[in-house]
Formats: structure tokens, sequence, C-alpha cells
């Protein structure tokens, strides 16, 4: 058994467990968040050096043999995802000492935090079905009382309609899972693997993939059941529109693609071909809806929903490349994504507000955060040497070799659209000048530069920007050293699209 | 039995969307509620449903003889069963909490946030 396979899910639990009992000690939560998330990382990145040098992973819990008991299991994406979510935990913790007001703090929102990423991991590590359940019902309690935490108005309104919609998704979910009992007898995924191309019933384990379709696709936010996004994103402090914004729906996109390549590959022209549609309708509404906004957090919201179609439309693919591709987008934009949004949280800690309207001239206050934005931003368009620029490459060169034409050019104008729209908040909230006259006279006149001591950042400004820098130069390393990143994806597909090595590294073997 | 659960399980889909659609916030938790007992019941039925069969060995055998209730499938609902409770106890609060801050259970009013 291996112990790093445990690590990304005690940890965070430890931690907040710890955090619970120094409950009426803010600071003391600040500095074991940090601590507990820095662990994290650090344990993600050691299981992803394990899985890349000893091949997949696997713990069975309790010592009960697989398929009885339940299994951890890591292979490449996995672990991929894991050093993720560790990385934005990490970054938004650090954040979140900066940003988040003193009441939520004393509400227990670093020990939430910590049960939220636990949620993620177990999500991501599991080799069980209904264990993934569990860790998805983990996540959202977890996620639910983040969202509503500090009960204002429009925290509560968003947060009903994100409780709804996700409840929703896990009763489906539920259901398709005892069918699937039901019709194969087990429920442990490499189990399972090996079982549902021998049922009778064909069309029931079809039926059985359309049922886990919608249940994932609603929390992955895809065509058509993505509404609940855009309408809650933007309610909660930016920390937590961040993590959100990084891991949720990818933790929903994770589950399509491990349930799409492991279990349901029977029907892959009918399967297959309905997700590549999917994608493409989630690609343009998402970009569409971005369009008619004039709210920073609101576009980016929009935006996660037109990323996710590129996501799945590796999936839709079903090819090594295009699952590589999907791959690689996923870590790319789990950290663009975060990143944009940490700094439009930034723009409103300077200018209180996220209106693209009342912002304004940003650029000539805080030249520096304009080009931290830019670095996103342009990735997120998919503008060579960044990230997004390969991203996109490895979807639409592998769109091409498996001839989706169709899919290709949907691909190529929405990014054309996500590149306006990002160009719309550079006018708006950093090119423009400063629209608030309240707090410097206009000095149109005398022609002297504002004076930039008048916006003196507030204090904590490192624990603001630190997670800022650091995930821009990520998303510059991953474009300018794109090599090792996408040989990783490429791995990582190899292993999805061969789910031999799957099965027998958590069965052994056995008959 | 399988047809009249299937009729039960049915009904209460049925009845939980509709609650759901209904305009008063209290109706939609009703509804939610409703559709976890309608998975709840459809894993218990579709995990066969064996009666006076309990899964225990025999005295004196190695192996379960062949027609016994899977233990499997009750197990699965009751841990959904405790999800859903804490689910519900939340979105419960969260209905009275809103309920007290925007002042109205009309679903319809509740659209600041929609684009």
């Amino acid at each position: 058994m291996n112990v790093l396979l445990v690590l990304p899910i005690l940890i965070p639990l430890v931690t907040a467990a710890v955090s619970l009992l120094a409950w009426r000690r803010p600071r003391w939560q600040r500095w074991l968040g940090i601590g507990g998330a820095a662990a994290l990382l650090a344990a993600s990145l050691a299981l992803l050096e394990s899985v890349r040098n000893g091949g997949i992973q696997t713990a069975q819990m309790g010592d009960w043999p697989a398929p009885f008991g339940i299994t951890l299991v890591a292979d490449l994406f996995s672990a991929i995802m894991v050093v993720m979510a560790g990385l934005v935990g990490f970054a938004v913790v650090v954040y979140s000492t900066a940003t988040v007001d003193h009441r939520r703090e004393s509400f227990g929102y670093y020990p939430l935090l910590h049960i939220l990423l636990m949620g993620v991991c177990g999500a991501f590590l599991t080799g069980d079905i209904f264990n993934l359940y569990v860790w998805f019902e983990v996540m959202l309690i977890a996620s639910f009382v983040l969202l509503a935490l500090g009960g204002e108005r429009e925290q509560l309104e968003g947060a009903f309609k994100y409780v709804t919609l996700n409840l929703m998704s896990s009763a489906l979910f539920l259901a398709a899972v005892g069918i699937l009992y039901g019709v194969a007898g087990t429920l442990n995924m490499a189990d399972l693997a090996r079982k549902l191309p021998q049922v009778e019933q064909s069309g029931l384990v079809t039926t059985l993939a359309m049922l886990f379709l919608v249940a994932f696709g609603i929390k992955a936010a895809a065509f058509p059941l993505f509404f609940w996004l855009p309408a809650s994103y933007h309610t909660p402090p930016v920390a937590v529109s961040a993590l959100f914004a990084g891991l949720l729906t990818k933790v929903g996109v994770y589950a399509l693609i491990r349930v799409f390549t492991l279990l349901f590959t029977q029907e892959v022209s009918y399967t297959h071909t309905l997700i590549l549609a999917v994608a493409g309708l989630t690609m343009v509404t998402g970009v569409l809806g971005a369009m008619a906004q004039n709210e920073f957090r609101r576009i980016l919201s929009f935006h996660i929903v037109s990323q996710i179609g590129y996501m799945l439309m590796g999936l839709g693919l079903f090819t090594v490349a295009g699952l590589a591709g999907s791959i690689f987008y996923i870590m790319h934009h789990i950290i663009v994504k975060t990143n944009l949004f940490l700094i439009s949280g930034v723009a409103n800690h300077f200018r209180g507000t996220y209106q693209l309207k009342e912002l304004g001239g940003l650029y000539r206050a805080y030249p520096g955060l304009a080009v931290l934005f830019l670095i996103p931003a342009l990735s997120l368009a998919g503008v060579p040497p960044l990230s997004g620029f390969f991203a996109k490459l490895g979807l639409l060169q592998a769109g091409l070799a498996t001839g989706q034409y169709a899919i290709v050019a949907t691909a190529l104008g929405v990014s054309l659209l996500t590149l306006i729209s990002m160009t719309k908040i550079w006018a708006e909230a950093f090119w423009k000048p400063a629209a608030a006259p309240s707090v410097d006279p206009p000095a149109a006149g005398t022609g002297t530069p504002q004076d930039p001591s008048q916006h003196d950042p507030p204090k904590g400004s490192l624990a603001l920007f630190a997670p800022v820098v650091v995930l821009a130069v990520l998303t510059l390393t991953m474009g300018l050293v794109a090599e090792p990143f996408v040989g990783l994806a490429i791995q990582a597909a190899h292993q999805l699209m061969n789910p031999a090595g799957y099965i027998e590294a958590v069965l052994g073997g056995r008959p | 039995m399988n047809t009249w659960m299937a009729f039960v399980i049915g009904g209460l889909y049925a009845a939980g969307l509709y609650m759901m659609m209904r305009r008063s916030i209290v109706k939609l938790i009703i509804g939610l509620a409703l559709l976890s007992h309608a998975a709840n019941l459809l894993i218990f039925t579709v995990g066969g449903l064996t009666r006076g069969r309990p899964p225990l060995i025999a005295a004196g055998e190695t192996s379960l003889a062949a027609p016994f209730a899977d233990p499997i499938p009750q197990a699965l609902v009751l841990t959904a069963i405790v999800i859903s409770f804490g689910v519900l106890a939340f979105a419960l609060v969260l209905v009275h909490r809103t309920h007290q801050t925007v002042g109205t259970d009309d679903l319809d009013n509740l659209k600041a946030t929609d684009t």
C-alpha cells in the first residue's frame, strides 16, 4: 500500500480538524491553512513523481482486496489533477489571508476550504463509483457553506440555485450508481470496466451512460445544464470564486473523462459523438453569454462554461491526441482561470467594484497588475507562446486528424470571441481613463499623472500578489517550456485509452 | 412487487419534479427530499427484491446459497439517506436565511443574480 495515496485526503482532513480546534483564533487558522495547503501541494507532487516512476499506484482501504473494498487509485491523470488541486488550494489559501474578512474567518472559513480540498482530492483518487458519489457530496456540502457564508442577499440567491441544481445532479448520479450496481453487480470501477461489456442489455448500459452524462454534465456546467454557474460564481468573496472556478467544474469533467474512457466505451459512435456535440454547443453558448456581460467576474464565469467545451472536445474525439489535448487544457485552464479570478479580486481590492463601467484607469495606476492580467487573459484566448496556445493547438490537431472539421471550426471561432471578450475587459478596466472622480479629481487640464501614492496598496499586499505572480509565471512556463507538460499529458492520455493497465493495477490480474 | 415499486418510484420522481417547479421555496425543498427518496427506493429495487432470505451462511456451510437479499444496495441506501439528511438540513437553513434576508418565499423574486 502506497501511503502517498492517502496523504492528499488525510492532510486536508487533519488541517481542517486542527483548525476547528483553533476556532477562536483566526490568526492560527491562517497559518495552519497555509501550512496544510503547502503540505498538500508537496504530497501531491510526491504522488505525481511516484506515479511517473512506478506506474499506476493503488491502495486497498482496510486491506480488503479489490473489488470488495474501497480502492484508491492514482494513474497519471488523477495525479495531475491532485497536483492541480494542491496548487490552486495553496494559492487560494495564501490569497484568502489578504482578502477574506474577519467575520467569515471567524465562522470557519479555513476549515471549510480544507474540507473542500479533501473532497476534491478524494474524488480524483477513488477507484469506486459509489465512493466517488460520497466524495462529491463532501465537496458539495463544503462548497454550499462556503458559497453562502456571510449571508449577503446575492450570495443566498446564488447559493439557492447552486444547491438546487447540484442536489438534483446528485440524485441522478445516485440513481445511476444504483442501476449500475443492479446491472453489473459491482461498484469497483476497474471491475465494472471488465463486466460491463458482458452485460446483455446493452441498451440499458447506454441509458446508464446518458444518466451519468447528465449528472456529471450538471456538475461540469456543460450545455444545456450550466445555468447555475454564472448565476452563483460571482456572488461569494473572490477567493471562494477563484477556488470554485479553478477546481469544482473540473471535478465534473474529470468524472466524465474517467467514466467515458473506462466504463462506457461500448457505443463510442453514439455516446462520444453526443459528447462532441455537447462540447461544441457548450463552447458557443458560454462565449456568447460572456459577450453580453459587463461585470468582471460574470464574464469570467461564462468563460468557464465556454472552456468546459474544449475539455469535453478531447473526450468526444476519443483519441490519444484528443485526450492529451483535454488534459493539457485542464491543467492550463485551472491555473489561468484561478489567476484571472484572483486578479479581478485585486482590481476590486483597489477600486471596490467588479463593474467594468466603474472600473478604469487600472493600467495607469498599476501597470504591473495590467501585465499580470494580460498573461492569463491572452493565454485564455490562446495567443502563442502562452499555455493556452499549445492546449488549443493539441485539440485542433487531434480534431483535424479525426476529420471532425465542424468542431475544429467552432473551437477556432470561439477562441476569437474569447479574445474579443478579454479585450473588452482590458479596454474597460485597464485602458480607459478612470471613471470615478470621487477619489481623484479629474486632472485633465493640468496633465499631471495621477499620483500613484493615492492608491496605497492596502496592507497584506504580498499575500495578495504572490499567488497571482506565481500562477502567471506558471502560465508562462507552461507556454515557453511546453514540452514536459505536453509529454505528461500524452502519457496520461495513453493510460486512459488503454484501460487494461488500470484494471490490471487495481485487480492485480485476478480472474 | 417489482411492478408496484416501479409505480411508486415513478410517482415519487414525478411528485418531486412537480414540487421543484412550483414557485415556493419550501415546496422546492420538499421536491428535493422526494427526489432523494425516489433515488433510494430505485437503488433498493434495482438491487433485487428478495424476501425472507437474509445473507447469512447457514450452519455447516461455507458459502451462501443462491437466492439471498443482497446487503450492498441496503448499505448504499443507508449511506445515501445519511448524506441526504445532512444536505437537506443545510438546505432548510439556507431557505430560512434566504427568507429572512430577501423577505419572500417566491422563487420568481430571486432573480437578482440571473443574467
